[in-house]
């Protein structure tokens, strides 16, 4: 019995070591590609015996990719605190007020969290036209300003603050406003760490609207400039890579730093139902 | 004489100010707070809704001109080869994605939370991060490793079952669609497994208790306690890893080098509204396909949740 256990034990941890091999596998093999020089790129599978910057050389001398880089931070940092304010804020009320109309909010976000946002492309697109908006980034940003899922989850975590404070700060003199700014807000610390590291990466990762709003190249995010790349080095895999590389370093790194609550917010809202 | 502390004064209590500014800004509050959401909700999420609806019956060259021609879009979609197309590649990706991918995260989660593991955070990121790059990313990164010859997914499968190291796996109509679902399972496999981990940690350890005393072993339990346990979230993933499956665009747009591939074999509904809409500039039609598009997710949705039992009509 206890060697049968043993077994088990070996078995599992063998083949849960040798799942997360294989998804590191893909990552491990990008790193070692940017750190190639064109010639080694074929030759050795993972590293090669010298290491070359001339893919992250050749990358910024022939596009200007720190352009895309500080456009795309630009946009999804911008995108991040406008979604936070406002999901947060909508969020704090929906969970602490009862006023008329409450209910048919509730419902009306309910279902547009069920439609494809693909069906709304072609009319806004249309609309953004006509507001003069396109090409540039307030026509990227605006129509997103607001985050449903974002609203749930603040309206999730936010029920949990207990009414007494609300209360006894009323009580002081505190506007709602204040309220929600020096006191909802602060308890609500590791939901704001999580949700901005979703908002973050939506914005960052995000393609199809970029791609049908902006036009001029020197306004491109990094997903529509690295696919652009694609067509301009179809077989410089190695500056392919370095711009690969560099696109989702951001993103792993803002993931290091906030990993506890982000887990612990996409759950949130799923598990306790 | 007995030192006693010095009483505190208590402090009188603050007057809830009745100033009219006061009375006026905590009746209006809410409303205040939900409106900027409000707002950008009607401008742009419930007048396209309405547009598109009425887009769709019309033919439209870019966003200036449109022609009404009432039903003919949705009779031409009937009839539309490429549109078929779209949607059989889609139901077939969606169709692999949910029967390899949700298995084989419950699978790791439960691994994952049996008390045999050694370091279950550090193999949850692991598993977890391949989540955190975009789509467009993994498309870039993936279209790579799937070249012939020199490609890291040839060299293994070579290595391993010797397959051949020309496989054409983006230039073959065949194996196009593998490659996505490949590609995919390796960027959600990890995500969905934190929606089940999660769920399994929140099952009552009492329930386990009481049915090891009444004999049950552990497949039992898993039939008995698990899953019953895990059951809304288990929907949950179910249907929004569904819908995701249908919204796919990015992932095979940049793989197959921004087309629908050899032979059309990953053209998606997703992709075959942007091209219609956005490279032929046909808004009305791309609006027929996005509506066709969201009934069939809605309904397929619902269908879901009915035979699980999570939706009961009603609420």
């Amino acid at each position: 019995m206890r060697l049968l256990r043993r077994i088990l034990w070996l078995f599992v941890n063998l083949f849960l070591i040798a799942f997360a091999v294989l998804t590191l596998t893909p990552m491990v093999w990008l790193i070692a590609a940017t750190l190639k020089s064109p010639d080694d790129l074929f030759s050795y599978t993972f590293f090669a015996p010298r290491l070359s910057l001339y893919n992250f050389r050749d990358l910024f001398t022939t596009v200007p990719f720190h352009r895309y880089m500080i456009n795309s931070i630009f946009v999804a940092s911008t995108m991040v605190i406008v979604q936070l304010f406002f999901s947060s804020l909508a969020g704090f009320a929906l969970a602490k007020y009862d006023f008329k109309g409450k209910k048919p909010i509730m419902i009306l976000m309910l279902s547009t969290m069920m439609l494809p946002s693909q069906v709304l492309m072609a009319p806004l697109y249309e609309l953004i036209y006509r507001m003069g908006l396109v090409d540039s980034y307030a026509g990227l940003i605006i129509p997103g300003a607001v985050s449903v899922f974002g609203i749930f989850l603040f309206r999730q975590s936010i029920l949990q603050v207990p009414d007494e404070l609300l209360h006894a700060a009323r009580i002081d003199g505190c506007s709602e406003f204040r309220i929600y700014w020096d006191i909802v807000m602060p308890i609500s610390r590791p939901m704001i760490g999580a949700f901005c590291l979703i908002a973050f990466m939506g914005s960052w990762n995000s393609f199809l609207w970029p791609q049908i709003i902006l036009h001029k190249t020197e306004r491109f995010t990094l997903p529509i400039a690295l696919n652009q790349l694609v067509g301009l080095y179809q077989q410089q895999y190695g500056t392919l890579m370095a711009g690969t590389f560099l696109s989702v370093l951001p993103v792993i790194i803002l993931f290091m730093l906030l990993q506890k609550e982000f887990i612990a917010g996409l759950t949130a809202g799923a598990v306790k139902g | 004489m007995a030192t006693r502390p010095t009483e505190i004064p208590v402090p009188t209590r603050a007057v809830p100010r009745t100033s009219f500014w006061f009375a006026l800004q905590s009746k209006w509050a809410p409303y205040l707070f939900v409106s900027p959401f409000l707002i950008l909700f009607f401008t742009f999420g419930a007048y396209p809704i309405v547009k598109s609806l009425v887009l769709a019956f019309y033919v439209t060259n870019g966003p200036k001109s449109a022609v009404f021609v009432g039903l003919e879009n949705f009779r031409f979609l009937l009839a539309d080869d490429d549109f078929h197309k779209a949607v059989w590649n889609t139901a077939v990706f969606a169709f692999w994605s949910v029967f390899l991918q949700l298995p084989l995260s419950l699978g790791l989660a439960l691994l994952l939370n049996s008390v045999w593991v050694k370091g279950r955070e550090i193999l949850r990121l692991t598993f977890f991060s391949p989540n955190l790059l975009g789509q467009v990313f993994v498309g870039v990164l993936f279209s790579v490793l799937f070249i012939p010859q020199y490609g890291l997914v040839n060299r293994f499968l070579h290595f391993l079952a010797k397959v051949p190291l020309d496989t054409k796996w983006l230039s073959n109509p065949d194996l196009v669609m593998p490659a996505l679902v490949l590609t995919s399972l390796w960027m959600y496999v990890g995500f969905n497994m934190i929606y089940f981990l999660a769920a399994l940690q929140a099952v009552d350890k009492d329930l386990y208790e009481a049915a090891t005393v009444d004999g049950a072993n552990a497949w039992h339990q898993f039939w008995a306690v698990t899953l019953p346990g895990i059951k809304p979230v288990a929907v949950f993933v179910l249907v929004m890893s569904t819908i995701g499956s249908f919204q796919l665009f990015e992932l095979p747009w940049i793989m197959l080098n921004n087309s629908a591939g050899p032979d059309q074999a990953g053209l998606t509904i997703v992709m075959y509204l942007y091209q219609t809409g956005f490279v032929t500039g046909d808004l009305g039609y791309a609006s027929t396909v996005g509506w066709t598009l969201a009934l069939g997710v809605l309904m397929i949705s619902l269908f879901q949740m009915r035979v699980t039992g999570a939706w009961k009509g009603g609420d």
